[in-house]
């Protein structure tokens, strides 16, 4: 079977030699990711998550978040599930961590830009 | 008049970029100019994951990478003046801009980089038929409402166009609870890369339609159905091929543009096929003094080859204001057959890398550097796609043996 390598933009196709759900070869792979990669998709595949949650009182209205790690592939819609009844306060600091281990997916769901506080409200605090 | 080093137009990862190679080359007095009130450019709206591969080996979301590079700033003391607008620059690199802060400034510099990204093609420059009501707009539009203020666009959506932002936005939409029906694209390949074909259509079911178009848009106020039809090789839509879909959103996905108005009217030589200036190894444009990178020079896809060139650019432009630049012997370097465009146009006898994209997909062949006839280098190559930028280096010694032009093909291999 051929498989499309998604791991980094070159997207080598991958050629994967398979007998009764068992790996027999791989070929085509620029480098050793590619392995792993093929190794994963066929046996459970996974895929990094990203979104936005809303910000309060931050200098924008939403924080881009990602997952850590490449959660299983059929934890998607259950991570989104999770990011969308998400609301934080600024400010927010780039890799902060919003949820541990999100819809046990054993990945955590982090912060992937930093949100500074709105001036106007940092004033109003003091 | 305020006068400066070094103007850079633009804080995205180009502008950025070439700002700390210029720094680090010794340049003091730099100022970055951007309009947004924030620097990054594009990446801010570019909430996946697959930037920095290359050049932080880490696997960065756009926004973060966006951070990284301006952090690389932190440390110097280049001035970001964010909320400012360049309005024009006459050829003696004369800038007009204008800011909420400053009113209307004139600003003279002695070098100046156009980092300030492209613009999308919209539904005006590919004239689909139908209704012109609400709910049809740019894909990269459509990307910036969801990822930057939070709002969708639509329920059910159709895209018109392979290219990556709308195989993204696909995703993105799909995630974010919408029905993507389609996506269709005219040509009987896509733009995109095959990683986003993967990750972001067949991962969720959308259907791709290779040689299809939009040949109908039904709706009064908003978009209410899309008619999609196949076409021919003429790239005619075939009759009785019509399959019409419910939408309440037609997002677009067909092709960007460098945004070049003002080197344009400053002047500049503009290349007919990347849409941007013509330069030289150093990212010097026909203006003296005026160089440009990233995607105001020509499309990029991926954001680590945007700061190579934005380092090459910063240094180029360093070497200028110390004048230690050479203008030797140079010669024009062209593209023939199924090579699309070759950059830099014009080479002086150095070692550099040569950047080009083929116009249709091709295995099994032969990249062929020729100085007239005479045949200088040959690369084989398994697979080539229009989505990937490639590259061929070459050598001072290797061009001190051309007499002639330089002509870039692809060849089939044997
Ligand atoms: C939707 C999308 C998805 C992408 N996905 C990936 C990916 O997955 N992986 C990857 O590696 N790369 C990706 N890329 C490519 C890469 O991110 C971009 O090519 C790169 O960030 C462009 O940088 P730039 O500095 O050339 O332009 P930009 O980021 O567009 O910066 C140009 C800046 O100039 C400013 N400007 C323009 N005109 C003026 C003016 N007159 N006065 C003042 N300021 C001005 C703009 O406001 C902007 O901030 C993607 C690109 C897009 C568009
Ligand atoms: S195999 Fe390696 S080089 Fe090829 S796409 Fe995968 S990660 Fe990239």
């Amino acid at each position: 079977m051929e498989l499309t390598c998604i791991t980094c933009p070159k997207g080598c196709t991958l050629t994967i030699e398979l007998k009764e759900g068992k790996i027999l070869s791989i070929q085509g792979n620029g480098c050793p990711r590619g392995i792993q990669y093929a190794e994963n998709e066929i046996l459970h595949p996974v895929r990094m998550v990203t979104s936005t949650i809303q910000v309060i009182h931050g200098i924008h209205d939403r924080c881009p978040v990602m997952t850590s790690k490449p959660v299983a592939k059929e934890k998607i819609f259950e991570v989104m599930k999770e990011i969308h009844s998400l609301k934080v306060e600024a400010p927010v600091f780039v890799r902060d961590v919003f949820i541990h281990d999100v819809a046990q997916s054993g990945a955590d769901l982090i912060a992937t830009r930093s949100v500074q506080l709105e001036s106007s409200f940092s004033n109003e605090k003091k | 008049m305020k006068t400066v080093d070094l103007v850079i137009v633009g804080a995205g990862a180009g502008g950025l970029s070439a700002a700390l190679a210029a720094w680090n080359a010794g340049i003091r007095d730099i100022l970055i100019l951007e309009k947004e009130n924030d620097t990054g450019g594009i990446l801010n709206q570019c909430i996946h994951t697959g930037f920095g591969l290359h050049t932080f080996k880490e696997e960065l979301s756009g926004p973060e990478y966006a951070e990284r590079c301006a952090m690389m700033l932190k440390d110097t003391d280049v001035n970001i003046q964010c909320g400012t607008m360049v309005l024009s620059m006459t050829k003696d690199k004369i800038l007009t801009c204008s800011s909420a802060e400053h009113g209307l400034e004139k600003i003279q510099a002695r070098a100046v980089v156009f980092a300030s990204g492209c613009r999308e093609r919209s539904r005006g420059a590919i004239q689909i038929p139908g209704s012109r009501c609400a709910g049809i707009l740019t894909a990269g539009t459509a990307q910036r409402y969801l990822n930057i203020d939070g709002w969708m666009c639509g329920k059910r959506v159709l895209i018109l166009g392979s290219g990556d932002i709308g195989l993204i936005m696909a995703r993105r939409m799909t995630l974010e609870g919408a029905k993507v029906v389609a996506v269709a694209e005219l040509m009987p390949y896509s733009n995109g890369l095959p990683r986003n074909i993967k990750q972001c259509l067949d991962d969720f079911g959308i259907p791709l339609y290779l040689s299809h178009t939009i040949t109908q848009i039904e709706g009064k106020h908003r978009v209410s159905a899309a008619v999609l039809s196949q076409v021919d090789e003429h790239l005619q839509p075939i009759k009785n091929t019509e399959k019409r879909f419910e939408v309440d959103a037609v997002l677009l996905s067909v092709g960007l543009i460098p945004e070049n108005t003002i080197l344009e009217e400053a002047g500049a030589l503009i290349h007919p096929k990347t849409r941007g200036p013509v330069v030289d190894e150093q990212c010097m444009t026909s203006l003296d003094g005026v160089f440009a990178c990233g995607n105001s020079l020509h499309v990029h896809d991926l954001v680590d080859f945007v700061y190579a060139e934005g380092q090459r650019c910063g240094q180029g432009a360093a070497a200028y204001l110390t004048q230690s630049l050479k203008q030797e012997k140079c010669v024009q370097v062209g593209a023939a057959g199924n090579v699309s465009y070759v950059l830099p146009q014009i080479l002086h006898f150095c070692d550099a890398k040569l950047f080009f994209r083929v116009k249709t997909p091709m295995k099994n062949c032969a990249v062929v550097l020729k100085s007239g006839t005479k045949e200088l280098k040959k690369m084989k190559k398994i697979s080539l796609l229009p989505s990937v930028m490639e590259e061929i280096t070459v050598t001072k010694e290797l061009l001190e043996q051309c007499e002639d032009d330089l002509t870039l093909e692809v060849t089939s291999w044997n």
